[in-house]
């Protein structure tokens, strides 16, 4: 009998991947769902003895079973796409089954937490320093260090948390991770659950994934007893993206309002029920099974550039031809990313902006595309990584309104604790809209009275009305107590800057 | 099972879990399609939390309503990547295909920003919508 394999990621769902299956079981074949390659253009993906044949339909399966279809895309392992990537952590898209035990095992899964155990904690966490692996959620803050700190703090009890409220639009490596390589996101929390000693974690998820909720409960159950006596549970968000911040998280885990904390003191310190926690996103847990094998550690530092080490999962999304899921070296450009790797716009329209690292990341023109893919590059350019999503924009995107959008989510996300997010964003988006010529901030009744002698007793220039947008994206930037209000000035200004013509 | 049976037994599932309050949440507004006042004050009661605390953590995540919406509910992303593939056009139709049968809720991210538009309803999502796709959807809720 022919054996079919096809994802069951939610991207591969949402393609229909589910009726395709059931014309394969209806035409005699036997069917395996496994995690995506990531190759989104192409789901549903199916894969018969290494072959791919995609984007399939139910309609296709005759074809594709009796060998004539025009779907083939030959073998999938040697794909462009997957030939000219570097994967680590998603060593195992596409070719296991999420919830298979033995998929796992046979995939080298466990020997990073069987070696991680014999050794003393102190070792552990100096291997992890030892590849230069840092935060994927964003900040990039060395891993080691974090864990470091939390070895060192005193406290009865620890946590290990994983951040994976994963709320960037253009992000999509957690989902599927979670969905597609549940185990290892398993043994990372495990391994860092032996070198802090902590007992237990927490995976907090967005209520917005719940093929992700469901199969990790599922692989948390069948992991029980390697990684005893650690457990896990997963809590799952409740719609709030500021939630994605690690202090806000802890807080809703808590049973409180997703409101930030103030730092210090660090979580590593002071975390979950005032306890030390390790935060860390799923992408840095996932990576860590991988550097705790034996050479693993030299292996992950040998790739990258300068002080980003390692591979980084970059997620190609938005209005690109190719997109998917691309995991790499650091180093690359947004050039090759975008038009040798993603194939320009889907649409075939010209690029005209890409935007990396989620709604707070700034808008890259197409004349900086050459900026190598490296946490500090990107910080000398006013741009961020963060979680490595990167939306691309044909020429018909309307760049004042995404600027005016940046600080419209800002408003309707904040967890309203500091001022400068809570109020700059309301008054960012009224600000935009006046430079955009809706609504007038022409003086009115009371200010025009004549005892109002400080009051302006015309409208402001348009001269002003930037500047005071500048002035507002610097309180922002410098006054807000975590990203979402810090980081909104990235993507106005970069907009503000490279296409002033669309705030006319 | 009368209401407070039912709210028993979701306390009684909890017992034990550290920071119980979102997951009982969760619990009672997929049990009753809401958190409302009354249920508000048996789980701070429960919880030995002020009504207020609870009604600060209902009224802060998007995910909890104080009244329930019986009807179909269709969570359409219209996030950046989605804007980029072009959903923003089709809304219009789609607010008036649903019209007051059908609730169009938006969200941000459903995490399938490459294949785009994208929406979701109870735990099937789809993607790759165009303005016939979605209005299609949108009858078929």
């Amino acid at each position: 009998m022919t054996t079919v394999r096809i994802s069951d990621d939610a991207v591969a769902l949402a393609c229909g991947a589910d009726d395709v299956a059931t014309a394969f079981v209806a035409a005699g074949a036997s069917v395996e769902r496994v995690s995506s390659w990531g190759m989104h253009w192409l789901e549903p993906l199916v894969e018969i003895d290494g072959i791919g044949f995609g984007p399939a339909s139910a309609a296709d399966v005759e074809a594709i079973l009796a060998g004539s279809s025009d779907k083939r895309i030959g073998p999938i392992a040697e794909h462009p796409f997957i030939v000219r990537q570097q994967r680590l952590t998603f060593a195992r898209a596409g070719k296991t089954r999420p919830l298979s035990l033995d998929d796992y095992v046979a995939t080298g899964g466990w020997a990073g937490l069987t070696r991680a155990r014999s050794l003393a904690p102190q070792v552990l966490i100096e291997e992890v320093t030892g590849s230069g692996l840092r935060g994927r959620g964003g900040a990039g803050f060395p891993a080691g260090i974090k864990w470091q700190t939390v070895a060192n703090a005193a406290g009865a009890r620890k946590y290990v948390v994983c951040n994976a409220d994963e709320g960037d639009s253009g992000t999509f490596a957690d989902r599927m991770l979670m969905e597609g390589d549940p185990f290892q996101l398993i043994e990372g929390m495990a391994i860092a659950a032996h070198a802090v000693g902590a007992g237990r974690g927490y995976i907090y998820v967005r209520s917005e994934y719940p093929h992700a909720i469901a199969k990790l409960n599922t692989a948390i159950k069948l992991a029980t007893v390697q990684i005893a006596p650690f457990e896990i549970e997963v809590r799952v968000g409740a719609g709030a993206y500021v939630c994605g911040e690690e202090t806000s998280l802890l807080n809703s885990i808590e049973g409180k309002r997703g409101e930030v904390r103030a730092k210090p003191p660090l979580p590593a310190i002071e975390g979950l029920f005032g306890c030390p926690t390790v935060v860390n996103n799923v992408l840095t847990f996932a990576a860590i099974p991988h550097i705790l094998i034996e050479g693993g550690a030299a292996l992950y530092d040998s790739h990258g550039v300068a002080r980003s080490k390692g591979t980084m999962p970059v997620q190609l999304a938005g209005n690109i031809r190719h997109g998917g899921l691309y995991e790499t070296a650091f180093g690359i450009t947004l050039n090759e990313l975008v038009h040798d790797i993603g194939g320009g716009t889907a649409s075939g329209r010209p690029v005209k902006a890409v935007q990396v690292g989620g709604p707070l990341g700034a808008y890259i023109h197409p004349g900086r595309f050459d900026i190598p893919f490296d946490y500090e590059a990107y910080t000398v350019a006013d741009a961020l990584i963060g979680h490595g999503g990167i939306v691309v924009f044909d020429d018909s995107a309307d760049m004042g309104h995404m600027a005016r959008f940046a600080m419209q989510f800002c408003a309707a996300e904040s967890c309203g604790k500091c001022t400068p997010c809570r109020i700059g964003s309301v008054r960012g988006v009224e600000l935009i809209d006046r430079i955009r010529g809706q609504g007038s901030a022409a003086p009115d009744a009371v200010s025009r009275l004549p005892q109002m002698h400080n009051a302006a007793k015309q409208a402001p220039t348009r001269e002003a009305e930037l500047q005071l947008l500048e002035d507002l994206c610097e309180t922002m930037k410098f006054g807000s107590l975590c990203a979402l209000g810090g980081f909104t000035p990235y993507p106005v200004l970069s907009a503000l800057k490279h296409w002033p013509e669309d705030f006319a | 099972m009368n209401r407070e049976a039912q709210l028993e037994a979701i306390f009684g599932a909890f017992r034990g879990t550290e920071g119980p309050l979102l997951p009982i949440l969760h619990e009672v507004q997929h049990t009753f399609g809401c958190v409302d006042p009354a249920a508000e004050a048996t789980i701070a009661h429960e919880l030995n939390l002020s009504r207020a605390e609870v009604h600060g953590v209902v009224s802060f995540y998007h995910d909890f309503s104080a009244t329930s919406d019986p009807r179909p509910c269709i969570e359409l992303c219209r996030a950046e990547a989605c804007q980029a593939r072009g959903v923003e056009a089709l809304v219009p139709a789609a607010e008036q295909a649903a019209g007051t049968r059908v609730k169009l809720k938006t969200v941000y991210c459903l995490g399938l920003c490459s294949v785009g538009p994208a929406a979701r309803v109870g735990e099937r999502v789809h993607a790759r919508l165009d303005s016939a796709a979605l209005i299609k959807l949108v009858h078929s809720v």
